[in-house]
């Protein structure tokens, strides 16, 4: 077992302040860092002999348009199964550049998870060897998890608010 | 007198020893009292299909004793369930594959309009792809449903002119579809 506490105090030790923002909500360590330090920090946490963050539980996209220069987020949640504990990095991107390097080298898990989040994001991971869509048929020419698209289409009339006794 | 119910005769002629009626006819009936389903089944209307061909309900009472899961010697492909837009290629290839005389039955929301699934990765409705004979409302329809819209196709195959599938109108029908 390892302590939250001892978690951040590794990571500070040894990143300083390329990872800021930590916090737990609902007891979940939570913490931020730079696209271009995403790899550097996974694979210390997964090499570590205390740390042990062997197992890549989930890797998704975020989308808040509102946010200035942080439209775009990436979210890495990493597991250790030696020390039950459980981690989640965030990482921000700004919509001009929505680029960051693919965890594939680190975790082969990743391969699919990073195509999904290309699929519903758009999010690039460079040096990904299959950067394709995963679930999405191939003609679709858009993202849809982005909140850029009107949660219903205005112009249909198959499905108005009167059939359904709205 | 048998009690074993019989299909009606058709109208016609009756002399001894012989019985003249229409070519049509005939045929209609003889379509439309063994028409055997391709369930291409892929969520709950599914389960209330398997409901149908159970002893219960017993599809087979119609001449539909063989769902058969390929589209070989297949009249009538029922859709039942869902369809994703990435699934619609398929459903078409299907349909495609099958001979003709054949029949579509939309069942459910899903296959007929998409249902409540009003979103990107849903087709709206499987007539926007192949076809569509009958539509069987309901989320999921009951077993009872499904039998009234298998009656429904029924009443279309014996009513069908024989040479209805090579008319200007089927064509131009099935070219709208691109098949």
């Amino acid at each position: 077992m390892i302590s939250h506490q001892e978690i951040v105090d590794e990571l500070v030790g040894h990143f300083g302040t390329k990872v800021t923002e930590f916090e737990e909500p609902h007891g979940l360590l939570t913490f931020v860092c730079q696209a271009n330090d995403i790899i550097d920090i996974l694979e210390y946490l997964k090499e570590s002999d205390r740390l042990k963050f062997r197992f890549l539980t989930d890797i998704t996209g975020i989308h808040f348009p509102d946010a200035k220069g942080k439209e775009f987020g990436v979210v890495y949640h990493l597991h250790s199964f030696e020390n039950a504990v459980r981690l989640r990095i965030k990482v921000y991107l700004s919509k001009e550049d929505i680029n960051i390097p693919t965890a594939v080298n680190v975790y082969v898990g990743a391969n699919w998870m990073e195509r999904e989040t290309f699929d519903f994001y758009g999010i690039k991971f460079t040096g990904h060897p299959n950067l394709i869509r995963i679930l999405n048929m191939d003609e679709m020419d858009y993202h849809p998890m982005r909140k850029e698209y009107p949660l219903e289409d205005a112009s249909r009339e198959d499905k108005i608010d009167a059939l359904f006794g709205r | 007198m048998s009690t074993v119910k019989t299909v009606e005769a058709p109208s016609g002629y009756e002399g001894s020893g012989f019985f003249a009626t229409s070519l049509d006819q005939v045929i209609g009936i003889a379509r439309s009292n063994s028409l055997w389903p391709l369930p291409f089944a892929t969520s709950c209307c599914g389960i209330e299909f398997m409901a149908t061909m159970g002893s219960h309900y017993d599809i087979s009472r119609f001449g539909s004793e063989r769902p058969s899961f390929s589209p070989r010697q297949a009249d009538l492909l029922m859709v039942m369930g869902t369809i994703a837009k990435k699934m619609g290629p398929v459903v078409k290839q299907v349909y495609e594959q099958m001979a003709e005389p054949k029949w579509v039955m939309a069942v459910g929301a899903c296959a007929s309009s998409g249902g409540i699934f009003d979103t990107y990765s849903v087709l709206q409705g499987i007539d926007r792809i192949i076809p569509v004979d009958v539509y069987v409302p309901g989320c999921p329809p009951r077993p009872e449903q499904i039998l009234d819209g298998l009656m429904q196709v029924q009443e279309l195959a014996k009513n069908e002119p024989l040479r209805r599938r090579e008319s200007d109108e089927y064509k131009a029908l099935l070219a709208s579809y691109n098949i």
